[in-house]
């Protein structure tokens, strides 16, 4: 898979003298969604403006299809489409002359049917004629979408698409980005909600402090990092682990009635036969037995906490 | 160049006036003819003739240049601080286009604003008063340079106003005094030699005066020295927006 957006150890210190952007490193391949995470005030959004244009980077480069942002800008902001965190449209402009604008403004010629097919795409061609103000917040973030498309990019930044989205709309939101991805559009989206990475991510990047702690392929990075944990319940409540358990690690919960053994999924031998073995021979009854596998979130919480810990 | 990008820009701001184009119209019509009212007929008929012209015919070229000043200025800084103000300037910074192609776009439809304008005071004079227009394209010259270079001065204004009230503050606290005092209402030499003096340091009086040389061909300053003025307006503007943009100050973080 080729590569459409190349970043090379860019850099950002604001004029407070405050560090954003550490020397960033990645590459974005054509045709993936790239979930980029992390907590507020990791550099995400900064990271996004930098690249589209908006903050001027301190150092390092980026190209997007191959063209340099500075250098050719033209040519390069030509394939970027960018939907802001900020709900920011004119109050009192219509729908379709709001997206016919930004058109027009990346240079592409009037072209009524494409805008027909965007605004239908994103469910809001029955109000293109509605001025923007009327629009609930989920319609204005669709108008925002609708506009960043509106030339056609082949690349899509989504500045945290979903936040103080409701459930509902957040899943239409998703099914909007797996259908674009369909179409062949590169998307990059921030979010700080692990499990929208999780559910339409093809590869993950964590971003703490100004620094990419990780990309990775997410299906990768759950088996990578994931633990399994396994839980067997007893019949009978425990008051302590037996002392024939007791090399095992385990945890005893709900009141004694269940034993927690976590293993690593990778390792060769996970050590869940003999303990199974030992369980029966210690004595004690099986009720139930449920594995959990651990989630993005907790992968993320554990690389944030360990860069916080680093910083300190 | 951009084209495209700058007529939607240009287009995009037209749409704004047309939304209000009563209030663009009728504000300017209601204006001018209550200084006709004021000026023309109440204490004008008490002012002898200015130089060979009566008083109401003396003024329209100054009351043309005050609403054009600033319209232009008021409709250029608004036009580019209000997409700053809600955010949608991020379009404007992530599209492909460059400084020149932005203010064209926005300085050409603040221009265009205050030239409508000025040209609907122009024909509401006309009810009132015998104009003469004696250099019909001087005329139009010094308007369309006057109308781009204070949209120019309003987009640097928008640019550089962190709020609301830093937008109103130059036009009201130095452009409409700069007007006032630049000869709109009378001509120069009516005033002491001292102040004949000072006003000279008010680059608005050139202006004013060569749009009146336009009309009846009397000037308080040289004509050239006004279009040199005019001219010299324009580019110092255009220097300073060229530089905004490349170090994307007040704009770019």
């Amino acid at each position: 898979m080729s590569d459409i957006v190349e970043i090379r150890d860019l850099r950002k210190t604001y004029a407070g003298g405050f560090e954003a952007l550490k020397g960033v490193t990645l590459n974005i391949h054509e045709g993936e969604i790239l979930a980029l995470l992390g907590p507020n005030g990791a550099g995400k959004t900064t990271l996004i403006s930098t690249v589209c244009g908006i903050t001027q980077a301190s150092g390092g480069s980026v190209h997007v299809g191959g063209f340099d942002i500075l250098e050719e800008f033209r040519a390069a902001r030509s394939m970027i489409g960018l939907v802001p965190q900020e709900i920011a449209l004119e109050p009192f402009e219509k729908v379709i002359s709001t997206v016919r604008f930004s058109r027009g403004l990346f240079g592409k010629p009037r072209d009524d049917a494409r805008i027909e097919a965007i605004l239908k795409k994103l469910s809001l061609w029955d109000k293109r004629d509605n001025q923007l103000k009327e629009l609930s917040g989920g319609m204005k973030r669709r108008v925002l979408i609708a506009k960043a498309l509106a030339h056609d990019p082949r690349v899509l930044f989504l500045d945290e698409p979903t936040a103080g989205v409701d459930v509902e709309l957040r899943r239409d939101m998703w099914e909007t980005v797996a259908e674009l991805k369909a179409d062949g559009v590169t998307i990059i989206l921030t979010t700080h909600y692990i499990e929208e990475a999780e559910a339409i991510a093809d590869r993950v990047g964590v971003i703490a402090k100004g620094e990419l702690m990780l990309v990775e392929d997410k299906d990768d990075l759950m088996r990578q990092m994931g633990k399994k944990q396994i839980e067997v319940q007893l019949s009978e409540p425990l008051t302590a682990i037996p002392e024939a358990l007791a090399s095992y690690a385990l945890e005893l919960r709900g009141d004694g009635c269940a034993l927690v053994y976590s293993y690593d999924t990778r390792a060769e031998r996970t050590g869940i036969t003999t303990l199974l073995n030992d369980v029966a021979a210690a004595g004690l009854v099986l009720r139930d037995m449920q594995t959990r596998q651990t989630s993005l979130e907790e992968i993320f919480v554990d690389l944030v906490a360990a860069a916080e810990g680093d910083a300190a | 160049m951009n084209f495209t990008a700058i007529m939607a820009i240009y287009k995009f701001e037209m749409a704004r006036f047309f939304r209000t184009l009563m209030q663009s119209f009728l504000s300017p019509v209601l204006s001018t003819s209550l200084y006709f009212v004021v000026f023309g007929a109440a204490i004008g008929s008490r002012i002898d003739e200015v130089e060979g012209v009566s008083y109401g015919a003396f003024i329209v070229p100054g009351l043309i240049m005050l609403s054009v000043m600033t319209q232009a200025i008021s409709n250029a800084s608004f036009g580019i601080y209000f997409p700053k103000f809600i955010g949608t300037i991020y379009e404007l910074l992530s599209a492909p286009v460059n400084f020149l192609e932005i203010v064209c776009g926005y300085v050409g439809a603040a221009a265009t604003k205050a030239l409508f304008i000025g040209l609907v005071i122009l024909v509401t004079a006309h009810f009132f008063v015998d104009l003469e227009i004696q250099h019909p394209l001087a005329m139009l010259a010094f308007l369309v340079l006057t109308c781009l270079s204070f949209a120019l001065l309003g987009f640097i204004l928008g640019i550089w106003a962190g709020n609301f009230e830093q937008l109103q503050l130059v036009p009201l606290m130095i452009v409409t005094p700069l007007v006032f005092l630049g000869g709109s209402f009378y001509s120069i030499s009516m005033l002491p030699p001292v102040w004949q003096t000072v006003t000279l340091f008010n680059p608005v009086v050139y202006l004013i005066s060569g749009f009146r040389w336009s009309f009846y061909g009397m000037a308080d300053v040289p004509i050239g020295l006004s279009l040199l003025a005019i001219g010299g307006f324009t580019l110092a503007c255009l220097a300073v927006i060229w530089w905004i943009f490349r170090t994307g100050w007040r704009i770019r973080n």
